[in-house]
């Protein structure tokens, strides 16, 4: 009996040393340097580490992940995946693995972390709506289904169809902030006191299809795909309600096809500028955030899909819809002037700038590789392997409101 | 004019299509001269690969079959999800278009739906190319 407790004291202690061992001899990895790569056809992400440009690591068992993106926890450890199928996934960019994961609804299309990083939320296509979720543990926290659309004909279980929701982004005072495509509504879910304040923008456009929020939170902009314009709401002054700006900025001009839904991600603002793509027209729009009138137009290549500008604002990147997505165009934001073209490859999906902005990464999705090019003189540094990859996300979007 | 293109450049063996694509009156062929010629001269260049799927009327060599079916999964599938369960468009599954003729579904495809955001695919679709999509649809794409 008492060989056994020793036997087991030492078999403890050998457990215990050889774990501090490990750790000892383990690399320690910071995160901030990090990044996660969609790899949409296959269900996978890539960690990679954006100072050295390597591949770290590939992780499995995301589900559809063919439209996706990412958010990430305040300590830049965890990533929040949203997919395509309703899935919830926290990967732990330290241990390469899946935290955890959950299917939270039929559909989705995006999500936010909110200001204290606390509650993670999703938007929903099937059924219309966004649910709220502890960051910590992906428990529900508050479920918002959006309004009843009447003319659509019921779900199979027969629920009521509801609006799909879009443009979903954080904003101070624990906010999040999205809009409804069918029912033409912005929303907004105040999380700041016990129970959720939710205040609703009736009548703010047709067909809102995605949204942006200045870096300063203070802005959100929906684009609206139904009507020439985007609806803007002052968070500083919600009691002005929404207003529309841009009103018909194609004057006239006859809609070209729009193969691809633009994307209002993030922010291209330089100066009293902002730079959004048009829908239907081959042109990035200038707007002065001023008096949010269009005070200009630069020619494209194609229907913009990202306008996005270098943390430095000096230049806008630009990639297309299909059939123009082997071309991305660089814009001066002083003179407006194209500074380049670039012709990754096929399908240049999305583009991410390092925190500083030395360098962006690209997805070429049917060429297979993500591609890093210098910002300054835009040339192509290095090639990594990716399956079909689309978006790319560094972790440094922990710290940035709206992403 | 279009039908004219086609048979100069197609080896007799695949008039077929050709009357095919007449017999679909209900088309409006709004494609350009340019883009139907080339779609001639690729039906043309690869005239010899002929598979006939589904229906002996409509038939797309196996090469083009790969370009349309990455097509359907990538860009169609940008608003329709790339197993096209559905996004921003409805879902395409054969579930969801139960009682849809695939007639309907090719000029949807072709000519876009009005009002809504599914724009007309007609300026990179033969009428017969539409009409093979629809009945991939129907019949559920093979993964």
């Amino acid at each position: 009996m008492k060989m056994k407790n020793k036997l087991i004291l030492a078999l403890a202690f050998t457990a215990l040393s050889g774990c501090s061992m490990y750790s000892n001899n383990t690399p320690l990895r910071p995160t901030g340097d990090l990044g996660v790569i969609i790899e949409r056809a296959t269900g996978q992400v890539q960690v990679v580490n954006h100072t050295n440009n390597e591949r770290l690591s590939e992780i499995d068992g995301l589900g559809d992940l063919s439209h996706a993106s990412i958010v990430f926890s305040r300590d830049e450890r965890f990533a929040y995946v949203f997919g395509r199928d309703g899935g919830l996934t926290k990967i732990d960019v330290l241990k390469d693995k899946i935290e955890k994961r959950i299917i939270q609804s039929g559909n989705s299309i995006g999500g936010a972390i909110s200001q204290d990083g606390k509650l993670v939320a999703v938007s929903n296509y099937t059924p219309g709506g966004v649910k709220v979720f502890n960051s910590e543990t992906l428990e529900l926290v508050a479920n918002i289904p959006a309004s009843i659309i009447e003319s659509k004909k019921p779900l199979a279980d027969g629920s009521p169809a509801r609006s799909k929701v879009v443009g979903l982004v954080d904003a101070p005072g624990q906010k999040f902030v999205f809009s409804l495509f069918d029912s033409n509504e912005i929303w907004v879910a105040d999380f700041s006191e016990e129970e959720m304040q939710l205040s609703k923008y009736e009548n703010i456009g047709s067909f809102p299809y995605d949204a942006l929020i200045s870096p300063d939170g203070r802005y959100y902009i929906a684009g609206l795909f139904g009507e020439d314009g985007m609806a803007l709401l002052d968070l500083w002054h919600p009691e002005k309600g929404v207003k529309r700006i841009l009103d018909n900025y194609g004057k006239g001009e006859k809609k070209l096809p729009v193969y691809k839904m633009p994307h209002l991600e993030g922010w291209a603002i330089a100066g009293d500028y902002a730079f959004v793509p048009a829908v239907g027209q081959h042109k990035v729009l200038i707007i002065s955030t001023d008096t949010w009138q269009q005070v200009g137009e630069i020619p494209a290549h194609g229907q913009p899909i990202f306008v996005m500008a270098q943390p430095d604002n000096r230049q806008i990147w630009v990639n297309f819809a299909f059939p123009r997505n082997d071309t991305i165009q660089i814009f001066n934001t002083e003179t407006f002037d194209l500074v380049k073209t670039l012709k990754p490859g096929p399908a240049v999906l999305h583009m991410e700038f390092t925190p500083r902005g030395e360098n962006v990464w690209m997805s070429v999705r049917d060429s297979n590789e993500v591609q890093i090019y210098d910002t300054q003189e835009q040339q192509l540094l290095k090639t990594l392997p990716a399956t079909s990859p689309s978006g790319i996300f560094f972790t440094n979007r922990a710290h940035q409101i709206g992403l | 004019m279009y039908a004219n293109k086609v048979i100069k450049k197609l080896p007799s063996k695949m008039l077929f299509i050709t009357t095919a694509l007449l017999t679909n009156s209900s088309f409006n062929n709004s494609a350009t001269a340019a883009t139907s010629s080339a779609i001639a001269a690729n039906i043309a260049a690869n005239g010899t690969i002929i598979s006939v799927v589904n229906s002996p009327a409509i038939s797309v060599n196996s090469e083009r079959q790969q370009e349309l079916l990455h097509l359907l999964r990538q860009d169609c599938g940008s608003c329709h999800g790339m197993t096209l369960k559905g996004g921003l468009g409805p879902a395409l599954l054969p579930a969801d278009l139960a009682n849809k003729p695939a007639e309907f579904l090719a000029v949807t495809i072709l000519q876009g739906r009005p009002g809504t955001a599914m724009p007309p695919w007609n300026a990179f679709l033969s009428p017969i190319e539409a009409r093979w999509l629809a009945q991939q649809l129907l019949d559920g794409v093979s993964k």
